[in-house]
């Protein structure tokens, strides 16, 4: 995970490093950095690395994929590849081939059902659906009488109620009545909508780790730069220590993240109790370093990192944004902390001790 | 870029999770036997020189080290699995811990090779207790402002002077302390102190307990009085112990130690809440588990990154701060989350005197073995602010 060795991740930061440069990005007020960007993505395989090659994508392993998603958190990438990347492994789960374009995920909330009917068709209403005005397909998780089912949706079929989301990318409630796709297939035994959630939590969760990485890389740079009462602000230990509790919020998130990325890779079975713990845990955690961590980086900025004009939001209001896709903090603490008490006292740390 | 933090997600082999559950059955005899209750921490004396002897006998103390020092040249990951138990016990390790994690290693790498032959197989059998002199009544995280003095004399030297919150000095067998054998240079204010291994129970060494808020005595005074230390109990270079301090610390800093000191009282109210709990409740001990568990997971990456022989200095420092921190924290968060539990839970006593010791521990962990404030200097440092 998140290795040098790793070519997938590499050939992704050299996309991001050349196309997708927040400085540019954030004075191109009219989004011609969006088509270069994503062509290069597609280019290069990355939309659809999870999606195996007679499924129509590039076959790249959970762990490089993993890996990738982590560089572009650290990028705060704001074209829907993450999205697209959860959209190919949700269909590939019901070995539906992948279609090519922009694609989302939903429900994107553990509240939202989408309902199978008995026609085939697709009903119900999905909330806070990621970059949805920006997808060509949705990959949906729908719940009928024949049990979990997998479905590949046209977008021009669905209602969208645009909306902006905290981070300045679409964030978009999704009706869909009576919705024909264009493939349903039947989820695989045990996979359901906590199943799915799980996946986009990690993903959010590693995200999160690359936006605050990022965070910590230029609030260390700008400390070193600002001058105030005749020296560098880093000079400050005031200013020193909330850093060194920038890099504690950072490192927190990245362990929480890589470990529960590194539990998926590894699992028999995404239907157990230690998954379950890896990822709510790395959602929980990491969502609440964003919190803490965006504070401090802002905070070390002053001004200047509240303005439009600095990067800083890039990373800051991402992070923040992301803490609500796939079930916020509260909701899988709940659903953590539900699980521990079904669990009894005494298997608490067998739970916590089990890898 | 800033030098990026790393945190390899390290699985523990196969044969830690054999050994796990020999510790686990080796501990639940012992509580079976009456050698300790864990659900009591807050007990007078965690000197337990019994049990010590009994966990030497098993192979788990100083089991990285060598065979030919009664070693057995297992890794990092398994002594953690071990330390980890007996902290999650509530095991009395008092007797042996320090010798195990922290002077066990100094030894090996400084004393020379008859001392090693007689003290490093000892604390194996789990027969000596170690202490460790750095701070002093004027000198605490400035631990090159230390001013007891070693002055030489045939074929040794004198010691004069006082250390201050010794743990364990009055049953320790043995101190691993620092004196000052010259004076500081101008260039370098750290020069001039050396480490000494130093006989404890002898003519010329004062030991006075010193009580804490908790009511325990598990620090104390100790004072030195022309208190003669032979040559060959310097470790390593005369007036150079600050080269010394360095890789030793990334396992004294991040290890279960860390996080698990106050752990006892969220098994508890999860005991307490049952298995049907409130929202509130379920969300308070979401969050608590999610911390806990993502702790863990950065402790275990460092003990792997070092087992691997990286040196995770920053990252080490961060679990340290950011561990006692939130086991400094974990108390009370779990009062916060005690006043939702039912009259009638069984275990409302037991809960309630974890937590009143519990807090009242609290304030130093975020002082033992390096302040936060320290660290987060050690922190800043790593990321080129100093």
């Amino acid at each position: 995970m998140a290795e040098s060795e790793n070519i997938v991740a590499e050939t992704a930061e050299k996309i991001f490093a050349d196309l997708a440069d927040a400085q540019t990005i954030n004075h191109d007020k009219q989004g011609a950095w969006k088509a270069p960007l994503w062509q290069a993505l597609t280019e290069a395989g990355l939309p659809l690395s999870w999606v195996p090659d007679d499924l129509g994508g590039s076959g790249a392993s959970l762990a490089e994929g993993f890996s990738v998603l982590n560089v572009a958190g650290r990028h705060a990438i704001a074209v829907p590849l993450a999205e697209t990347m959860l959209a190919g492994w949700l269909l590939t789960q019901a070995r539906i081939a992948s279609p090519e374009g922009e694609m989302t995920v939903l429900p994107a909330s553990p509240k939202d059902r989408v309902t199978l009917n008995a026609d085939g068709s697709l009903s119900g209403r999905a909330r806070g659906v990621p970059f949805a005005k920006d997808a060509k397909h949705f990959a949906v998780l729908a719940s009928g009488n024949g049990g979990v089912s997998v479905a590949l949706v046209d977008v021009a079929k669905c209602r969208i109620e645009s909306g902006i989301g905290l981070g300045g990318d679409h964030n978009d409630t999704v009706a869909l009545d009576k919705v024909q796709p264009v493939t349903t297939r039947p989820a695989p035994k045990g996979f359901d909508q906590t199943t799915l959630m799980l996946m986009g939590g990690v993903v959010r969760s590693l995200q999160i780790a690359g936006a605050l990485e990022a965070m910590l890389d230029i609030s260390v740079r700008y400390s070193n730069e600002r001058v105030a009462f005749e020296k560098k602000i880093s000079k400050f230990q005031a200013v020193q220590h909330n850093l060194a509790r920038l890099a504690g919020e950072n490192a927190a998130a990245l362990a929480a993240a890589t470990s529960a990325a590194d539990t998926i890779v590894n699992a028999k079975s995404l239907d157990t109790d230690a998954v379950f713990l890896e990822a709510a845990a790395a959602k929980v955690r990491c969502s609440e370093a964003a919190e803490k961590g965006s504070s401090i980086a802002h905070q070390v900025h002053g001004a200047i990192g509240f303005t439009i004009e600095h990067i800083l939001h890039r990373y800051s209001l991402r992070a923040l944004a992301w803490r609500d896709d796939f079930g916020s903090e509260s909701y899988w603490a709940v659903e953590l902390g539900k699980l521990v008490a079904n669990r009894g006292a005494d298997e608490l740390w067998p739970l916590v001790a089990s890898r | 870029m800033t030098a990026a933090l790393r945190f390899d997600p390290i699985r523990l082999p196969e044969k830690c999770e054999q050994l796990r559950k020999e510790v686990r059955a080796f501990l639940a005899e012992e509580i079976a036997a009456g050698t300790f209750d864990p659900h009591a921490p807050n007990r007078e004396d965690n000197d337990a020189p019994e049990f010590s002897r009994r966990v030497g006998a098993k192979g788990w103390l100083g089991m990285t080290w060598p065979k030919k020092y009664g070693g057995q040249e297992r890794s990092f990951l398994e002594r953690y699995v071990v330390t980890e138990e007996m902290r999650v016990a509530n095991a009395p390790t008092r007797r042996f811990f320090v010798a195990d994690r922290q002077s066990g290693p100094v030894l090996l790498k400084y004393a020379p090779e008859h001392i090693k032959m007689d003290i490093l197989p000892r604390i194996c059998r789990g027969e000596v207790c170690f202490a460790i002199g750095m701070s002093e009544p004027n000198s605490g995280s400035d631990l090159f402002a230390a001013k007891t003095r070693a002055t030489k004399t045939d074929g040794g030297y004198l010691i004069n002077g006082t250390k201050i919150w010794t743990s364990s000095a009055h049953i320790a067998d043995y101190m691993i302390a620092i004196f000052r054998t010259s004076p500081p240079t101008k260039e370098n204010r750290r020069h001039g102190l050396t480490q000494f291994l130093v006989k404890m129970k002898q003519p010329g060494i004062q030991v006075n307990p010193i009580g804490q808020i908790t009511g325990q005595f598990e620090f104390n005074e100790v004072v030195f009085t022309d208190y003669f230390v032979p040559d060959d109990h310097v470790l390593g270079e005369v007036d150079g112990a600050w080269k010394q301090a360095t890789s030793e610390l990334a396992y004294e800093r991040s290890g279960p130690e860390r996080f698990l000191e106050t752990y006892y009282v969220l098994t508890e109210l999860v005991r307490a809440v049952g298995k049907n709990p409130d929202t509130r409740s379920a969300e308070g001990i979401g969050r608590l588990v999610a911390q806990v568990h993502t702790m863990r997971r950065m402790s275990v990456s460092v003990a792997g990154m070092l087992q691997a022989g990286k040196e995770p200095v920053v990252e080490a420092s961060i679990v340290k701060d950011i561990g006692t921190v939130w086991e400094q924290q974990l108390p009370h968060r779990v009062r916060d989350l005690a006043a939702f539990v039912e009259e009638t839970a069984t275990n409302r006593e037991t809960l309630e005197k974890q937590l009143d010791f519990a807090i009242k521990t609290a304030p130093k962990l975020t002082i033992q073995g390096g302040t936060t404030e320290v660290l987060r200097g050690i922190i800043a440092r790593g990321l080129g602010l100093r």
